[in-house]
């Protein structure tokens, strides 16, 4: 659930985020996207600290006999290496918003507030940061998605249908 | 003697910079202000500034028509008190600040009027455009200052037109002009 949840959110932030920094002062979604995009970051990261700590009270699928053990240390690298990307793209997105002291708004329902600000051209050096990590995450994510889709089709075994019907 | 003493006397204190002097603007104890006011969408104003420039004048009481300015602006320094904005008046559909890392003005001519009032002319490069502008200037006054030192301030105003300089992005009808305020005080060197 929280896998694909976050994969949808994570792919649907990656498009936001690409589309909404072209859009112009006068159209309608120059301020709305945006808010979207803060929003929902903030929500898939309270999402993400809760799938790491129900990873946590909970016993880790076991891998599969067939699986090789390059596929299985290369798989739990990129999974490590994807959440650490996760986070920073979190916190680098977080440190633009609130470089001015500035909180996060989460859909007008709660605010987060600023905690690290006013360093010399935060917002510069933070988004250029949360844009190369961005990209790197969507990257790995797509590597990712092709490890599933040759256990699927080349390998013909069940991680994939596992992972889609647990 | 007394009158090679007197012509002695004379001739040093006409030798003397009595009036004419160099200044540097005193930005190290921000007694200088670049400051830009842009209507928002024709219902209020946005104000900002450039929070690092730097510069020097030359000032002559006696002729100051010879008077001279430069100016170099950082304009990565922008402030309009919202990082975000900051961010997008820093980036490529503004002043693209890291290909046109600096600003500069350097004046043409100075012609001062009564009651200390002036027009200064001088070359605006500003997003790799250059042009010759025109700035008001009311010189506000001069004087020792309580630390041994001798402080000269001006202010001045102008109207830039953003697309002059290459500035194209819609920001409304409105806001196509931006009015900017200048405040220099120099130290006398």
């Amino acid at each position: 659930m929280f896998h694909w949840l976050s994969a949808l959110i994570i792919c649907g932030l990656f498009a936001l985020g690409l589309w909404m920094v072209e859009l112009t002062y006068y159209d309608d979604w120059y301020r709305t996207a945006p808010d979207i995009h803060r929003s929902l970051g903030v929500l898939l990261l309270i999402a993400t600290v809760l799938r790491l700590v129900w990873r946590r009270m909970n016993v880790v699928p076991a891998v599969l006999p067939t699986h090789k053990t390059w596929e299985i240390k290369s798989a739990h690298i990129a999974h490590t290496v994807m959440y650490i990307l996760l986070f920073a793209v979190f916190i680098s997105g977080y440190l633009i918003s609130t470089a001015d002291g500035r909180g996060v708004q989460v859909f007008g329902w709660f605010e987060i507030p600023a905690t690290l600000h006013g360093i010399q051209h935060q917002e510069d050096i933070a988004g250029e940061v949360h844009f190369v990590l961005a990209v790197s995450l969507i990257t790995l994510a797509v590597i990712h998605a092709a490890g599933a889709l040759k256990h699927h089709f080349i390998d013909r075994d069940n991680t994939l249908k596992r992972m889609l019907n647990p | 003697m007394k009158k090679f003493i007197l012509a002695t006397l004379l001739l040093s204190a006409s030798a003397l910079p009595a009036h004419a002097a160099d200044y540097v603007i005193d930005t190290k104890g921000a007694h200088a202000f670049i400051q830009f006011k842009i209507s928002h969408l024709g219902y209020s104003f946005i104000i900002g500034r450039f929070n690092n420039f730097s510069g020097e004048f030359s000032y002559d009481e006696k002729n100051p028509g010879a008077s001279k300015i430069t100016v170099d602006i950082n304009p990565a320094s922008i402030d309009s008190a919202h990082a975000e904005r900051d961010k997008h008046l820093r980036g490529k559909d503004f002043f693209d600040v890291e290909k046109y890392t600096t600003a500069k003005f350097v004046s043409t001519s100075y012609t001062e009027s009564a009651g200390g009032k002036a027009v200064l002319k001088g070359d605006l490069t500003l997003h790799g455009v250059t042009r010759n502008i025109s700035i008001d200037v009311q010189q506000i006054g001069a004087g020792a200052d309580p630390w041994g030192g001798y402080r000269r301030g001006f202010t001045g105003t102008t109207t830039l037109t953003l697309s002059d300089f290459g500035m194209n992005y819609n920001l409304g009808p409105s806001s196509k002009t931006v009015d900017m305020t200048l405040v220099v005080e120099g130290i006398k060197k």
